[in-house]
């Protein structure tokens, strides 16, 4: 069946709404004629024309929720407005709440959810794409059953553009009882200190795997990067050990980064790093394996002792 | 208080992973073993129980050919006991098939909180805990970087895009716990010998009364094409004689980063 109406899961950022939901919003304009937006908090009115200029015509406001988490009532308003009158697809981030609301969605509606997509087309009907072992090999994919799918799409699949559209008329959108679900809050929040770029934002990626040897050898990652203006990122490998947070954490259960230049130092480059940053314009790798399996895909490899070339390139980069 | 902890047994990640011919599908017919994942959860379940000064860790496993090899993991790391769901019809589930047949199995034991880990190694969906939680009509707090439990009420430090938020939760609720949560412990000798008596109860989707509900038609999708993906060649790779550093910086510089 032909995608005729898309709603996008338009989450709000620091910034208005956030990248990757804009993304999605110009991904629903290629394929349906109806783009509609569903968003929350309390700027939603003052987002509407970013959202409109993304290209949707209704964003509907489920408006302020407190301190409640938004996976449940979002979820909840979501289902409601689909009983009222079903789009085709529902687009939504992959996100900490994105995933929550796809969730919570797909089981109140009782209809299968797709994640972790890189790439969507209509073939009269819409077919998904995801990268699996490690991003050696590409699937397509598609739901069998009545609508509407439920899709969860990984940031930078899209390139965000704007279409000079008018605001996005708002309509509010009531939350239905949650019951005993609904009662996970927030009691504050704290901001990770971050000077320079987020890891998605980033020009440059700077990353750090096992090689660095030791936790304190962090410090030597995260110099590299703030000296290029870039992100300081890691394996998984160093994050299951403790050493950095999981917020630095690049590949297939972490963030996927598409930088100008990633540097990876003592990542030995296992396939679920690699579905993180393959995308990544240029890719430096540093490592004393001659075998690791990040040298068959970077641009400039250097076979080496990263405790020697690191510190020598940090020293070069401040004497310049 | 009393801990469910979800735990997948999953195909060896050492190994050479493939697809189901047909289905295409992920082929589950080899070795597993415990995810990684879930040794986060499986630990944390015994601290908190632990903290609380009393209860039980039971593991809900969903798995082929009544694979109990993760399961035996657990157990020797300190659960008390399992329930573990296993069913040729069960082939070809998804992330809400998944949760259904999860949801079923934890009502057969009682629970004051849920574990799992955010998502799995091999699927990472990402979606079937909170699937779970609404099947269940439970509060949930998924990517948990921190889990405390206080009376009746859980808090949990939230992984977010810009930091992280501290929540508080009434029991009984589902968390899901992200990567170095805890150190998992190594299961001791006596425990790895305990594991083997210690019980787990076997059942099937009949006994669930989940029949239809489940399995590759109970999926409500498919796989239409499997391709190798584009692949990314190397460039120039050298062995460092003291020159890498500068060979970097005429990279950067080349590349117009600095």
């Amino acid at each position: 069946m032909p995608v005729s109406t898309i709603w996008v899961l338009a989450e709000p950022s620091a910034a208005g709404i956030s990248t990757s939901s804009l993304e999605l919003l110009t991904a629903a304009r290629s394929l349906a004629s109806t783009v509609e937006a569903i968003s929350w908090g309390p700027d939603t009115a003052a987002n509407a024309a970013v959202l409109g200029d993304f290209g949707a015509t209704r964003v509907h406001d489920v408006g302020d929720l407190g301190p409640a988490l938004p996976g449940v009532p979002v979820a909840a308003a979501l289902a409601a407005l689909v009983a009222a009158g079903a789009p085709d697809a529902i687009l939504i981030p992959t996100s900490t709440d994105g995933r929550d609301v796809a969730g919570r969605l797909s089981a109140k509606l009782d209809r299968p959810v797709l994640t972790n997509i890189v790439g969507l087309r209509d073939e009269g009907g819409l077919v998904t794409e995801h990268a699996v072992f490690g991003g050696s090999i590409t699937v397509a994919a598609k739901f069998t059953g009545e609508g509407p799918g439920i899709f969860v799409v990984r940031a930078k699949t899209f390139t965000a553009e704007p279409a000079g559209t008018a605001p996005a008329a708002v309509v509010a959108l009531g939350v239905p009882d949650t019951g005993a679900t609904g009662l996970a809050t927030i009691t504050s929040s704290h901001k990770e200190e971050r000077s320079g770029p987020s890891l998605d934002e980033a020009a440059v990626v700077v990353s750090g795997g096992r090689g660095l040897g030791e936790a304190s050898a962090y410090s030597l990652i995260e110099e590299l990067a703030g000296l290029l203006g870039g992100a300081a990122g890691a394996s998984r490998a160093i994050v299951d050990a403790g050493w950095v947070p999981y917020s630095h954490q690049v590949g297939q259960t972490g963030k996927t980064v598409k930088p100008s230049v990633y540097l990876a130092f003592g990542i030995s480059g296992a396939t679920q790093h690699l579905v993180g940053m393959k995308g990544s314009k240029t890719i430096v790798a540093v490592n004393k394996d001659a075998d690791a399996p990040i040298f068959s895909i970077a641009d400039l490899g250097i076979v080496g002792d990263l405790h020697k070339v690191l510190p020598a390139l940090i020293d070069a980069l401040k004497n310049r | 208080m009393n801990v469910v902890v979800c735990v997948k047994q999953i195909p060896d990640p050492a190994a050479p992973p493939a697809l189901e011919p047909g289905t295409n599908t992920l082929d589950r017919s080899g070795k597993l073993i415990l995810d990684d994942s879930d040794a986060y959860g499986v630990e944390m379940a015994l601290q908190l129980v632990d903290a609380a000064g009393g209860g039980e860790v039971t593991l809900v496993s969903m798995a082929p050919n009544s694979e109990t090899s993760g399961l035996r993991t657990a157990l020797a790391m300190g659960a008390a006991k399992a329930v573990l769901v296993s069913d040729p019809s069960l082939k070809g589930t998804d992330a809400l098939g998944t949760a259904k047949v999860l949801a079923a199995a934890c009502k057969r034991t009682q629970f004051d909180l849920i574990l799992a880990a955010t998502e799995s190694t091999d699927g990472y969906t990402g979606t079937t805990p909170v699937q779970l939680a609404e099947l269940l009509a439970l509060p949930s707090v998924t990517f948990a970087k921190s889990v405390a439990v206080d009376g009746m009420t859980v808090r949990v430090e939230r992984q977010t895009e810009a930091g992280y938020d501290e929540v508080t939760c009434p029991l009984p609720a589902v968390v899901t716990v992200t990567a170095g949560v805890v150190e998992p412990r190594y299961p001791s000798f006596k425990g790895i010998m305990a594991a083997k008596s210690k019980p787990i109860d076997e059942v099937t989707v009949a006994d669930l009364g989940l029949e239809g509900q489940v399995g590759q038609s109970g999926a409500r999708q498919e796989i239409t094409s499997v391709a190798a993906a584009e692949s990314r060649g190397a460039g120039e790779i050298v062995v460092d004689e003291g020159d890498g550093a500068s060979r970097i910086v005429a990279f950067l510089e080349s590349a117009k980063v600095i």
